[in-house]
């Protein structure tokens, strides 16, 4: 197998069946590779598997068939507590519906990845988390409880929290599907820059067309297989 | 795993649906105030009732009671043969119920290790002559001093000295009860007949009442060469040897030690009291079997309230997991929950269950004639406080692991897919 050093994630012939209510076959053996840096999007219409692809990629969903690795690591067949572990530290999710844990503050929602990581003193972790705060705009609401800010905020607090760990690969499931065009932009901005700046990689599930054309590359996904590739020049 | 960390994300939680915490909290709070109470005044009545009982009697009894034990000629002639040999009506020699060399056997025994009080007696059964009245009456002959000293015998007395029994001649201490039948004071007369039929005059030294209306009814102590004087016996005349000894634990074994040395009969103090011994038990055991219902009552009431939180927290149990959290993080963060509510539930049970366990040990109790005693017994010892605790934390530890678990296996995908 020829593996570029700059392949960060490597998907092969990835199948998923659901078995409810009567077996069916949601992805249908798909092969591709993200690079390091890249800023990728998969589009396609509602039920062609994109999300089911993205949860397989985020290693949260372990029940398909295929290989998956990433930074390097093959991540099939292991076990949970691994799985949890990798992710604390490698990756980092952005979702539609922001999930911050409602009773804690900006700050706290943002710190705890890297607490449960434990790599870092208290303090340090705080300064970190602060930093990232400021990155996404946002530090002036940082002891606001999650629950008192508005999506844009809420959406960006959840990608500070999303880079706490500094991880390889940012994921997001339509990150902006809840957001204004003024928000969404600015999601755009601190995506790309993240690719540019840090060689971070984002992988995003998007019906925001917007959003797909800022980036590097775009999958499109229908029933299940890969029916187009479009490589953009950022 | 991080507790720390567990530990302030419980905390967030609990302190952010305070009503709910109060309202698990007050369960445990409930079951553990009823248990405190519960078990303070069944171990308070134990203990009145063991130090009534116990405290009053030997720990070990040395005595020659009436028997059938010698064979007779028939059980001897077909000893080992096939037949089978019945004997209607047998009856006992007529033999005093005396151990032989009692007085020796008493300074023997009070060199041994681990005894602390050692005393010879000798009791019989007379009759108190009230008028034409005959009252059965237990006599005791014994020894004034080492009935304070091992019995607390001045501490029972109501009236009159027990000095006298040693000093006066033909003294007598009688119990309240029988006081007020014979009407009798400290210093007044009366006559007793004894079982050989010989009537003699004794002169009353006080009245003593143990409490228990049975023993103040029918018992007297004098000095045992006045009993020894009332049946004709002579100064070595004695049927009871009574031990008592450092810890009342160590008396079955010195009970089989007093036996194959000397050969007479011997009985401890469990075998005495074993009636109120039983009691205990009963009472011990009803006391569990509630305290054990309550405590569930309180356990499935955290159950739920767990179930619920946990139901509602779904979303934040699965950003957990997706941003690394591990299963048994999450057990961690949901039991700590339960813990707390147990603990701070049971702190509280405590205290609630210390003032009403005051309040009824504060409380008038009329117990008839049969116990002198004027409040409900109530026992504070630490001892069982923190055993509630314990107990409260135990529960909510085995409500909270379930629906922790469930959480832990909650699938990240599923909730964040929608």
């Amino acid at each position: 197998m020829t593996y570029k050093m700059n392949t960060i994630l490597k998907a092969t012939k990835i199948v998923k069946t659901f078995t409810d209510p009567e077996p069916f076959q949601v992805l249908k053996g798909l092969d591709f590779s993200v690079d390091r840096g890249e800023f990728l999007s998969i589009v396609g219409k509602s039920g062609c598997g994109k999300s089911t692809l993205l949860y397989i990629l985020s290693t949260m969903d372990t029940e398909y068939e295929g290989l998956l690795e990433m930074a390097g690591e093959k991540l099939t067949g292991l076990s949970q507590n691994k799985l949890s572990a990798f992710r604390n530290e490698h990756l980092g999710f952005v979702f539609q519906f922001h999930y911050l844990l409602p009773e804690f503050s900006a700050l706290q929602n943002v710190m705890m990845p890297a607490l449960k990581l434990g790599k870092y003193s208290k303090s340090e972790i705080e300064d970190r988390a602060m930093e990232k705060l400021r990155r996404v705009d946002i530090a002036e609401q940082a002891l606001k409880p999650a629950s008192k800010l508005s999506g844009g905020q809420q959406q960006r607090v959840a990608i500070a929290r999303a880079l706490i760990n500094d991880p390889a690969i940012i994921m997001g499931d339509e990150p902006t599907g809840n957001l204004d065009k003024a928000n969404t932009q600015r999601v755009i901005e601190i995506f790309k820059e993240l690719t540019i700046e840090n060689k971070q990689t984002i992988i995003a599930v998007t019906h925001d067309m917007d959003f797909a054309d800022s980036g590097n590359r775009i999958i499109e996904m229908t029933d299940g297989l890969i029916t187009g590739e479009r490589i953009l020049q950022a | 795993m991080n507790l720390k960390l567990a530990f302030q994300i419980a905390q967030t939680h609990l302190l952010a649906k305070k009503k709910q915490t109060i309202v698990a909290m007050l369960g445990v709070t409930f079951g553990i105030s009823m248990y405190i109470v519960m078990i303070s005044f069944m171990s308070g009545v134990n203990q009145f009732l063991f130090d009534i009982a116990i405290d009053g009697s030997p720990h070990v009894r040395l005595y020659n009671p009436v028997e059938n034990k010698q064979a007779s000629p028939a059980e001897i002639h077909y000893r080992g043969s096939d037949n089978l040999v019945m004997i209607n009506g047998k009856r006992p020699k007529n033999e005093p119920p005396r151990i032989k060399n009692g007085l020796k056997i008493a300074k023997e025994i009070e060199k041994m290790p681990g005894v602390t009080g050692v005393m010879a007696q000798a009791t019989s059964q007379v009759f108190f002559n009230n008028g034409t009245v005959q009252m059965p009456v237990t006599v005791v002959g014994t020894d004034a001093d080492k009935e304070i000293s091992m019995y607390r015998l001045d501490k029972k007395l109501e009236s009159g000295s027990i000095k006298d029994l040693k000093t006066q001649e033909d003294a007598i201490l009688i119990g309240s009860g029988l006081a007020e039948k014979m009407n009798l004071r400290a210093g007044q007369s009366f006559s007793l007949t004894t079982p050989e039929g010989g009537v003699f005059r004794l002169k009353t030294a006080g009245t003593f009442s143990t409490g228990v209306a049975a023993i103040d009814n029918s018992r007297a102590y004098a000095e045992l060469k006045t009993v020894q004087k009332l049946l004709d016996k002579g100064p070595d005349y004695v049927t009871d040897i009574q031990v008592r000894m450092a810890d009342k634990d160590d008396a079955i074994d010195f009970k089989k030690q007093l036996f194959t040395y000397y050969g007479y009969k011997t009985e401890d103090w469990q075998e005495a009291n074993a009636g109120i011994l039983a009691g205990e038990s009963i009472r011990y055991v009803m006391t569990i079997v509630i305290s054990a219902t309550l405590l569930i009552v309180a356990g499935f009431g955290i159950y739920n309230i767990m179930n619920m939180n946990i139901i509602n927290k779904m979303r934040d149990i699965a950003i957990l997991k997706a941003t690394g959290f591990q299963g048994k993080d999450i057990v961690a963060i949901f039991l700590i929950q339960a813990l707390i509510i147990g603990f701070l539930g049971g702190l509280l049970g405590l205290g609630i269950g210390f003032v009403l366990s005051w309040l009824i040990s504060m409380t008038p109790f009329p117990a008839g004639d049969f116990f002198k005693i004027d409040t409900i017994p109530v026992s504070f010892a630490a001892k069982y406080y923190i055993a509630g605790l314990g107990f409260g934390m135990l529960t909510t530890l085995i409500a909270g692991y379930m629906p922790s678990k469930k959480a832990a296996k909650v699938d990240p995908v599923e909730i964040i897919r929608g």
